[in-house]
């Protein structure tokens, strides 16, 4: 079976989040790969332990994403591949990727692409839908099990904290819920042995496309660090009375009812 | 002294990190209140490759070298010091001896088990009599056709009742030259785990007593030759000291780090206790041992691995890493104030599990002897 799995480096989830001149400063930021991402690794690893086959790891971004590429191999991927756009893209978004994606997969046989269900950092969850529906394949979001026999796949799906069972067909695209696997720690042999597997570098060139080809349809107006938390109010008296601040105060201070 | 870890070097730290958050630290509790041996973590990190880190490849390890093993134990021991010197001893003390000193046989027989964590590695040379003073040991090994017979007793044989097999020495002759080396299994008939420290700090760590009462020792499991024994005891001993400079400069790092954490967090007279002064030099103090520490454990480790000798530097940095988490965990229970005496923080763990770093695998006083010795020779 060709798995594939498309893999996003994130700010670390320790890493304090700096604003300046309207971006985000990454400056030192420690990155990892998105959390959601090692969940479609783990299960990557784990369909082709199964079914055989080998496990790809795409992911598009910079030099430094080499790194989040060599800890996926190390986890026990076999080769990774990076769309290096740093020389040729100002700017990206979910078209941006998913249009890169789809020229990269142009003349891959792919019989399963997992992916993570967001990206921690913008949680936009649209570039494996996208993808999908660019390469003509079934896709399956928020999955916490995977089964497949032969062609089929049979799916859970979590909906909002239920779950919906599918049955669908290979070629799939699938994204990564929390709960569908506990992915592995990269061991030291594993360690060891990622950086002795191919890693193939590319550019957009090499997928016959031009910057115009991928230029965002969306622009970034303005990014902001969400208010600081305050201090919680604490109301005081009759419980009559504060029922009756409280329904006060969520009308006409949050005005949320 | 430049720290270029290498990228495998960096995954690796970060892997020991994860690990050590999300597996040991919700261990500690069980570790600490039933000072209770945490097997299953050993098993973990068997499989993760770390109870082999410097063991090659074709004998089952991981085949990194020596400041990888050293990173691993530095960041275990920040988030517990028990699971530090666990590892530490296993394979500084429990496993290296096979590795330079060991025939193929044993090498083929043992490093895979012990490299994967399926076996666990002590190492039994300190008896009641015979502390730094190694060369008045007393357990005698005589031989008795195809097998030696040992009778004496060790004490404060760390990992002694999870062991698998104890690099054990015993007397066969006079004098240094008449020390030899013996692999012992757990299950060798008179074999007897004794008596189990009730420690100061390092609880869940086992410390025990051995006795040897006609303890039959096939004679294959002699390692070296009769007489080596000195020489194996020696050989490991920088390796095992900078293995003990990593788990204090980790107690030490996680005091500095806590105390960093709490002082900017709690308030006293409307304002965060990292305001005033005294608690913020007692901080700036912290910090600078630390990083001199660091410096001096990794560039031990660099020696070692480099084939230089460095008797001299393995002591200073395991004299210096060991005062420096001491003094670390002093002011972080300070800084911690009523809070840092109750069992509720850590500060309290890091100040009884440093004290230990000053008095195991050579006592502080013995490294001055060896640093003054190195200096003032000739």
């Amino acid at each position: 079976m060709n798995i594939y799995v498309l893999l996003k480096k994130t700010f670390d989830t320790e890493e304090k989040i700096a604003v300046s001149g309207g971006k985000i400063e990454d400056d030192g930021a420690e990155f990892i790969i998105n959390p959601y991402d090692e969940y479609a690794v783990e299960e990557a690893i784990n369909q082709r332990d199964a079914h055989g086959g080998e496990v790809t790891v795409v992911t598009i971004g910079d030099e430094d994403s080499e790194k989040q590429l060599r800890t996926a191999l190390a986890m026990g991927a076999d080769k990774a591949v990076l769309i290096n756009t740093e020389d040729d893209l100002e700017d990206g978004d979910q078209f941006t990727t998913a249009k890169i994606l789809e020229a990269y997969f142009e003349d891959k046989e792919a019989d399963l692409i997992l992916a993570g269900n967001v990206a921690i950092d913008e949680a936009s969850g649209q570039v494996g839908p996208r993808l999908a529906e660019y390469l003509g394949i079934p896709y399956v979001t928020t999955i916490t099990d995977l089964k497949i026999d032969g062609e089929n796949a049979t799916i859970e799906k979590d909906v909002e904290g239920d779950v919906e069972i599918i049955e669908t067909s290979l070629p799939l695209l699938v994204t990564c819920q929390q709960g569908l696997n506990e992915p592995r720690y990269p061991s030291l042999p594993g360690i060891m042995k990622a950086k002795k597997k191919p890693l193939e570098e590319l550019e957009i060139d090499d997928l016959d496309l031009e910057e115009e080809d991928v230029e965002p349809k969306t622009k970034t107006i303005e990014i902001f660090l969400p208010p600081e938390k305050e201090a919680g109010k604490v109301l005081e008296g009759e419980v009559s009375d504060q029922v009756k601040e409280l329904v006060s105060l969520l009308k006409n201070e949050k005005k949320v009812l | 002294m430049n720290m270029n870890f290498s990228e495998e070097q960096k995954m690796m730290r970060k892997m020991v990190r994860d690990f050590a958050q999300k597996e040991i630290t919700k261990e500690i509790e069980r570790m600490e209140t039933e000072d209770r041996f945490p097997k299953e973590l050993i098993q973990k990190m068997g499989e993760l490759g770390l109870m082999g880190i410097p063991i090659p490849e074709e004998y089952g390890g991981s085949g990194m070298d020596y400041p990888s093993y050293i990173i691993a134990i530095h960041e275990l021991s920040k988030v517990s010091a028990t699971v530090g010197v666990i590892l530490s001893v296993h394979t500084s003390v429990g496993t290296n001896p096979i590795l330079y000193f060991g025939t193929e046989e044993q090498k083929k027989h043992y490093l895979p088990k012990l490299a994967s964590g399926e076996y666990l590695g002590a190492f039994a040379v300190t008896e009641p009599g015979a502390g730094s003073d190694v060369a008045s040991m007393k357990t005698m090994a005589k031989k008795d056709g195809d097998n030696y017979i040992l009778n004496g007793s060790k004490v404060f044989i760390t990992n002694g009742a999870a062991a698998d097999t104890y690099i054990t020495f015993a007397r066969t002759g006079e004098g240094n030259k008449g020390l030899s080396a013996f692999i012992v299994e757990k299950d060798s008939p008179g074999l007897v785990v004794g008596k189990k420290e009730k420690k100061m700090g390092l609880h869940g760590s086992s410390t025990v007593q051995l006795s040897f009462d006609q303890c039959v020792v096939p004679k294959e499991q002699l390692l070296g030759s009769e007489g080596d024994g000195f020489k194996i005891a020696m050989a490991n001993l920088n390796v095992g000291r900078i293995g003990i400079a990593a788990q204090a400069l980790g107690i030490g790092e996680a005091a500095l780090e806590h105390a960093v954490g709490y002082a900017k967090e709690r308030e006293q007279f409307g304002k965060p206790i990292a305001n005033n002064q005294g608690i913020s030099f007692k901080i700036a103090d912290m910090a600078t041992e630390v990083e001199a520490a660091k410096l001096l454990v990794y560039q031990a480790a660099s020696l070692v691995e480099r084939g230089v000798p460095c008797s001299k530097e393995a002591s200073m940095a395991k004299m210096y890493a060991s005062k420096t988490a001491m003094r670390a965990a002093i002011e972080a229970v300070q800084i911690y104030g009523g809070y840092g005496y109750t069992e509720d923080y850590p500060a309290e763990r890091f100040f009884r599990d440093a004290k230990v770093t000053e008095i195991y695998e050579g006592t502080n006083e013995i490294q001055h002897i060896v640093i003054a010795k190195n200096l003032l020779k000739d």
